[in-house]
């Protein structure tokens, strides 16, 4: 199935609204969803539709992508035919080893999509979490001769100070053909947000690149999407299932705890399209005799002795006996030491609280405590 | 390419005393503490070792096994020179015979250690539950010189009388070896691992198997007859977490033993990490209703009841006011809201309805067959019993025996 598609997924941009949780990783590698990084998710949904061939580029930061994603393995795609290629930037004459935008990076990757045998490409940005597979993209893409299928869902939060990717399109009546895109829109003309995933046929693509790449364009969805929504046929494919958009750490922390809603854990944990993930041989979670834990998503490989309450907790957490954890998030490694208490507050990989302290963010803002801290 | 050791792991048996566990599996693919099957732990032993070529020898429906092992990517056991292999039983042009004995079965499979020429073999098997460097072991054996080395346990005197016995001499060369004896002169137990040098191993098991009278079996035949030939044979002594789980039992207890502030047998550590399958499931889920104390909960399950003392396996649901203690969940099981469940070993897969109470003192007059259980109550892979059924401890409930426990027994 969907043999005559490849992926590629592109990790490049940067976030500054992401603060400390990108200072050292690209947004794609940022933990999400109690033991996954947020690549997982599509990454996953590509595999569970049959892709074998998925190109990744990456920009910045890519060590921890490297180190979480390896031969593909655990996705099942270290292939001898296709597989996964991971693309970092190179120096090249005509590249100086950093992407100016996305177009210079589809450029320098052409030796790659040109070599990928498959008719058509699904082109996947790396700020939005959902699980499906592509089946009926593709297949609705394959049947109505768009030149460019955009997937989308129906959003109406919208916070334009944070928003820096949003893709707004309006519709023909028959609600399918897109008559008009919008981006970053000040007042959006319609609540249909793109999912940052892009069917379109691999020759068009690589003619649009190499034309705008010519003309010194930068940004894909700026300089060519837009322009070219008269010249094109341009659809929408709707998913109604659960979309997280994460743009910032208020969208982050958001989206994190409304996994503790059956409804949004039903579709983004769904079994039937398992999300795959790199494997840590961790032991089952322990709670201790001492432990209360109420409404919270948690990993393996934890020790639980204190009490944690409306929260995601990642693998190997450590929570001692007497601490108390409310409304935070702590990811990989984290140890929270007896008496401590935290409220609103996120703890990147390996971060140590300390007896005693207390922490406490607000609801919408967060505290966030950068990889490695002691506290 | 020449290896200096190569591993030669027992899977075997059907393991009946595991009963209706392993209808369909071997022993050493029965679910254990959380994550494992018990195969976990003598593989990821073996590449914590850095032994990295291990044949697995089976005869009992193989297919679980195999699949469960696959290419042997999560053992790090998936090598272009080595890497693990499942042996049945086969055919050749002119015969071709069952194991008949765990010796025999070694026999069979002499080609395959042939491939590697190797110095050692390392016999191990698959129902045992520790953390062993065998590394450490394999320098014992060289450093006496040995043909055979024997890894033993001290066990208590009073329990003794079940084990193998090895009796040594100060030096900790072995002098005499007595199968299960009824009185023991020592208490070094063997617990089932060897190491042999490999030749020698061979020109036994080569006279062994031409005679017609022998058990073909490395306890009964081929260590009493090195022993009689004068080989120089050492017992290692071990210390730690052993534990063969091959009664319901044990395998309750063992999964027992890992619970506690300080448990008898920690998994917990980074250096000695056992390896297994993973499942590919999301992170566990407690709900808002659920008290959870001294137990350990692994992936993809649910929780929205009270738990205590008890190990929940990936996958199992425990639906609301329902109150499990002592017990040991397997995979994909479901527990209905409101039951009580205690002491239990749920089978994989298996349903239990609203209401029910499992565990309960029997009635007056009730008998209970709990040979295999004694007072813990055992429900098989894929037995979905229904609302408000009552199972009075010890009770071993399969598809068929079910029908006797409904509607409060009165079918009985």
């Amino acid at each position: 199935m969907n043999q005559d598609a490849f992926g590629l997924i592109f990790t490049g941009e940067a976030n500054p609204y992401m603060r400390d949780l990108v200072l050292s990783r690209a947004v794609a590698a940022v933990p999400f969803g109690g033991r996954y990084r947020i690549i997982d998710f599509v990454l996953s949904n590509l595999v569970n539709s049959g892709i074998r061939n998925v190109g990744l580029i990456t920009q910045k930061n890519y060590h921890s992508l490297m180190d979480h994603l390896g031969t593909g393995k655990e996705w099942d795609l270290n292939r001898k035919r296709d597989g996964l290629f991971m693309l970092p930037p190179f120096s090249t004459k005509d590249n100086t080893g950093v992407y100016r935008g996305d177009i210079d990076a589809f450029h320098s990757v052409m030796q790659y999509i040109r070599r990928s045998n498959q008719k058509y490409l699904v082109l996947c940005g790396s700020h939005t979490v959902f699980n499906t597979t592509f089946d009926a993209i593709l297949k609705q893409h394959r049947e109505s001769g768009a030149d460019i299928t955009i997937m989308y869902n129906e959003d109406p939060r919208y916070t334009p100070e944070e928003q820096n990717r949003d893709l707004v399109m309006l519709f023909e009546e028959d609600g399918k053909t897109i008559r008009e895109l919008e981006w970053n829109p000040r007042r959006p003309g319609s609540n249909y947000r793109s999912c940052e995933i892009t069917v379109i046929d691999k020759d068009l693509f690589e003619d649009l690149v190499e034309d705008a790449y010519s003309r010194g364009c930068i940004d894909f969805v700026r300089e060519v999407l837009l322009p070219k929504v008269r010249e094109l046929k341009y659809m929408g494919w709707r998913y109604d299932g659960y979309v997280a958009r994460i743009d910032s750490i208020n969208t982050y922390f958001m989206h994190s705890m409304e996994l503790l809603d059956a409804k949004a854990a039903k579709d983004l944990y769904n079994m039937q399209h398992p999300i795959y993930t790199k494997v840590k041989d961790e032991i089952g979670t322990k709670y201790g005799e001492t432990a209360v834990v109420r409404n919270t998503v948690m990993a393996d490989g934890c020790l639980i002795d204190g009490t944690v309450e409306d929260s995601i907790v990642f693998r190997g957490v450590t929570v001692e006996r007497g601490a108390s954890v409310k409304n935070s998030i702590l990811m990989q490694g984290v140890t929270v030491r007896a008496g401590a208490s935290l409220d609103h507050v996120i703890l990147d990989k390996n971060v140590t609280v300390n007896a005693g302290h207390t922490l406490t963010g607000y609801e919408g803002i967060p505290l966030v405590f950068r990889k490695n801290l002691t506290v | 390419m020449k290896k200096k050791i190569v591993a030669m792991l027992l899977a075997g048996g059907q393991g009946s005393r595991l009963g209706i566990l392993t209808s369909g599996m071997a022993k050493p693919a029965v679910p254990f503490g959380g994550k494992y099957r018990i195969i976990d732990f003598p593989l990821s032993n073996c590449v914590n070792s850095d032994i990295d070529t291990v044949g697995v020898l089976t005869q009992y429906r193989p297919l679980a096994l195999n699949s469960y092992l696959g290419t042997g990517q999560h053992w790090d056991l998936d090598r272009s020179n080595g890497g693990v292999f499942v042996l049945p039983p086969y055919m050749t042009e002119h015969d071709g015979r069952w194991y008949s004995g765990t010796a025999n079965a070694i026999w069979q499979n002499r080609a395959f250690v042939d491939q590697y020429d190797p110095d050692y073999v390392l016999i191990l098997s698959g129902d045992h539950i520790y953390k062993m460097d065998y590394m450490k072991m394999l320098r014992f054996h060289a450093a006496h010189e040995a043909a055979a080395t024997i890894a033993v346990l001290k066990v208590p005197m009073e329990e003794a009388h079940r084990f193998g016995i090895m009796n040594t001499d100060e030096a900790g060369t072995i002098v005499s070896f007595e199968e299960k004896p009824k009185v023991p002169k020592s208490n070094n137990a063997s617990m089932g691992i060897y190491i042999f040098n490999w030749k020698l191993l061979r020109e036994f098991m080569e006279r062994d198997d031409a005679d017609p009278e022998s058990d073909n079996d490395f306890g009964k035949n081929i260590i009493p007859a090195m022993l009689n030939a004068g080989e120089k044979m050492v017992a290692y002594p071990f210390e730690g977490y052993w534990k063969d789980v091959g009664t319901i039992q044990s395998l309750w207890e063992s999964n027992m033993d890992l619970l506690g502030d300080n448990p008898v047998l920690d998994l917990n550590d980074p250096s000695w990490r056992i390896y297994t399958r993973n499942p590919v499931m999301p992170p566990h889920y407690t709900d808002r209703m659920a008290d959870v104390q001294n137990s350990i909960v692994t992936e993809g399950c649910v929780v929205r009841g009270a738990v205590h003392d008890s190990v929940l396996f990936c996958g199992a649901k425990i639906e609301e006011a329902a109150d499990v203690a002592l017990s040991v969940v397997f995979p994909n099981a479901e527990i209905g809201p409101s039951c009580t469940v205690s002491k239990a070993i749920v089978g994989e897969n298996a349903v239990i309805g609203a209401g029910s109470k499992l565990g309960v003192p029997p009635k007056e007059g009730e008998t209970v067959d709990n040979k295999l259980t004694g007072d813990i109550v055992l429900i098989g892979n894929d037995v979905v019993v229904p609302a408000g059924t009552v199972i009075p401890r010890g009770a071993v409930v399969t598809q068929e025996t079910l029908e006797h426990y409904i509607n409060g027994g009165a079918n009985a």
